[in-house]
């Protein structure tokens, strides 16, 4: 992409007006691909903030959200219209994350976080696979009503879908948060996930409340799905970019919502800088280097929630 | 049921139970001398795969069975013994010298990255240890004058002693190679796990405050630990790449050790056994699968099967059976021995519940 245009052009200065230009078109393409991290990096910290585990499966359920909204949306699967399928769709991850706590992660209650890591890479591994087999491996693409193509502005050229992608991300993003600070749900959320044991003494019904935690993730990854369905082909190896989302949610600090967002968008307004100013070869590499980075000398985050236990 | 009328403390620490253990073991090791005499050379070559997954396995199960720590960057480790181990075979390093060099060498890189990644504990240090495992994927591209990025590198026959052993013309000696180096793992993992740093390793794993208070210095006995198990990986790496014939970056890929840590829980976290019967599991799964898909008529490979089927297993064990294929062994054992005394609840797991490691 944009790194075979000649390494060495951002020498000239960034006086140069199309170089702004061209900076500003990489920044909007960072924050919308940013914003995709930054919905899954939300799945994990919700399970995070909720159940005191990560979801390493957060990225497949991403995939899995984008290819049942395909399966239900595109004319050669159900071809149902857009707007009428997305509650569907809602419902079904929902239900899927409810089930799977249920199913699977009850078993693991109270154990570990390593129990939770293996098993979730595991469920990663299934869907994947159930995914590959449902609908192919071939890449395919969402007929969505946000992929409106692009818009020109003087030299600047805006994919329609960037734009839907960072707004729609903005306002979950915020109807989370307000969801953990405000309800009495999202509180019994921290609750449970910072004491379990505690949380039952209070009469919150802990395991019901992880249930509900997985049902959401469910929808966040479905909505995260979509997002980046519409910005281009979809196949069932999507789900790996969930790791450059364990980076976004790392840099938050995994216990905040806002964090992880931001995570998320430094994440990726990072990779096209990086792949336009830096030899090929070190621009992927970018993003992990900047979550070992963080692991090293801010361990929890930018928006750190540890705090020294109090005696 | 046989009963230990204990005399002697050191009966406590003896690297075998009693005489029948040890015949036990001993029968074992004449199996396994005998094999090649046994089998046709295709599934002596499976043995060696076996084996060559098994010390791998064992650097993890150090890690995560004894110590508590788990690591999803083993893969990297690998790749660092096995490049290290060919680059000095092609340097003219005699090839017992390059391998076990190429070991320390990783145990030291590996104690050297603990350093900072063990103030990371649980979730932090996986996700920090993946991001290695990527990390060396790429590391390896660009370090191209090395390690011939993309395009890999052969392996070179091994030199033993003036002796020539390649995969292809001695299968029984690259048999026998690895079995050696199976033994001197299995060895010295058995000794260390009986000497104070293994009792350290065990009580980090089960509490770190407990440890702390008995005077362990946990960060230090995380680190050696760290560097062990990288050491004792490497070596597996450097076999698995001279046994491949040809490796280049796509082998040691990250998903490499995320099924090396599934090979170890399926077969029992903290027990060597583990490491072995996760290793056959893991070895034999693919011919076991392509011989059943042959059987209901899709003769081409499905792609993603072997992962797909592992993480089932994987989700069936820790569900039904999480202490692994040996833990189900111990509890068939004790239900033979105690027959008909044995009760059904013996095994049952404590009911725990989690706190938030934030606000330790």
């Amino acid at each position: 992409m944009a790194q075979s245009r000649g390494t060495l052009h951002h020498k000239q200065g960034p006086q140069n007006r199309e170089d702004r230009v061209e900076v500003l078109q990489l920044l909007i393409s960072g924050l919308a691909n940013g914003c995709v991290y930054g919905l899954i990096a939300l799945g994990f910290v919700l399970i995070y903030k909720a159940t005191e585990a990560v979801n390493f499966a957060q990225g497949d359920f991403m995939m899995l959200g984008a290819f049942v909204t395909l399966g239900l949306v595109n004319p050669e699967y159900a071809g149902i219209p857009f707007w009428l399928a997305l509650p569907l769709v809602f419902v079904i991850m929902g239900v899927l994350g409810y089930l799977l706590d249920i199913v699977v992660l009850r078993a693991v209650f109270g154990q570990s976080q390593v129990a939770v890591i293996i098993v979730t890479i595991a469920l990663g591994f299934v869907i994947r696979f159930a995914v590959g087999e449902i609908w192919g491996h071939e890449p395919q693409s969402l007929r969505s009503p946000l992929a409106l193509g692009d818009v020109r502005i003087g030299e600047l050229v805006l994919g329609l879908a960037d734009i839907a992608v960072i707004i729609v991300t903005v306002i979950m993003t915020f109807l989370l948060w307000q969801f953990f600070q405000r309800t009495k749900m999202g509180l019994a959320m921290q609750a449970a996930s910072q004491n379990q044991m505690a949380a039952y003494y209070m009469g919150i019904p802990v395991k019901r409340i992880q249930g509900m935690v997985w049902a959401l993730a469910g929808i966040v990854a479905a909505v995260a799905g979509i997002l980046y369905a519409s910005k281009g082909a979809l196949d069932p190896t999507a789900g790996f970019i969930g790791i450059k989302a364990f980076a976004a949610a790392v840099i938050g600090g995994f216990g905040s919502l806002p964090g992880a967002l931001l995570g998320g968008l430094i994440v990726g307004v990072i990779e096209p800088f990086a792949s336009r100013y830096l030899p090929p070869g070190w621009s992927q590499i970018a993003p992990y280097a900047l979550l070992i980075a963080v692991l090293l000398f801010r361990p929890h985050g930018l928006f750190a929630q540890v705090r020294a236990k109090k005696v | 049921m046989r009963f230990h009328f204990k005399t002697d403390y050191d009966q406590d620490i003896r690297l075998f139970e009693d005489g029948w253990t040890f015949s036990l073991y001993a029968a074992l090791l004449v199996l396994a001398l005998a094999l090649p005499l046994m089998i046709d050379p295709f599934f002596l070559g499976e043995a060696t795969n076996v084996l060559i997954w098994a010390i791998a396995g064992l650097g993890l199960m150090l890690l995560t069975g004894q110590t508590g720590q788990v690591s999803l960057g083993h893969s990297a480790f690998m790749a660092l013994g096995c490049y290290s181990c060919v680059l000095m075979m092609e340097a003219n390093v005699p090839f017992v010298l390059a391998f076990l060099l190429a070991g320390v060498i990783t145990g030291v890189v590996g104690a050297l990255i603990a350093i900072p990644a063990l103030k990371l504990h649980g979730v932090y240090l996986a996700i920090a240890t993946l991001a290695l495992a990527i990390l060396a994927d790429d590391i390896i591209v660009l370090l191209k004058e090395w390690t011939d990025g993309v395009n890999g590198k052969m392996s070179p026959p091994i030199d033993l002693f003036g002796y020539e052993i390649s995969r292809w013309n001695n299968p029984i000696e690259w048999y026998y190679l690895t079995l050696a180096v199976v033994l001197m793992v299995t060895l010295f993992y058995r000794n260390l796990l009986r000497a104070p740093l293994g009792r350290a390793f065990a009580a980090v794993r089960d509490s770190e405050i407990s440890a702390q208070a008995m005077g362990v210095n946990v960060a230090q006995t995380k680190t050696i630990a760290f560097g062990i198990s990288c050491a004792i990986t490497g070596l597996g790496g450097a076999l698995m790449g001279l046994f491949a014939g040809a490796f280049n970056n796509e082998t040691f890929n990250f998903l490499l050790s995320i099924q090396l840590l599934m090979m170890i829980v399926v077969g029992g976290l903290g027990f060597i056994h583990g490491a072995f019967l996760g290793a056959v599991v893991i070895a034999f799964l693919p011919q076991v699968l392509s011989m059943t898909t042959d059987l209901f008529g899709r003769g081409v490979a499905i792609p993603g099967l072997e992962s797909g089927v592992f993480g089932v297993i994987l989700i069936l064990f820790i569900l039904f059976e999480p202490m692994g294929l040996y833990g189900r062994w111990l509890k068939i054992r004790v239900f033979l021995e105690l027959f008909p005394f044995a009760r059904k609840d013996m095994f049952k797991r404590q009911k725990s519940y989690l706190k938030t490691e934030r606000l330790r």
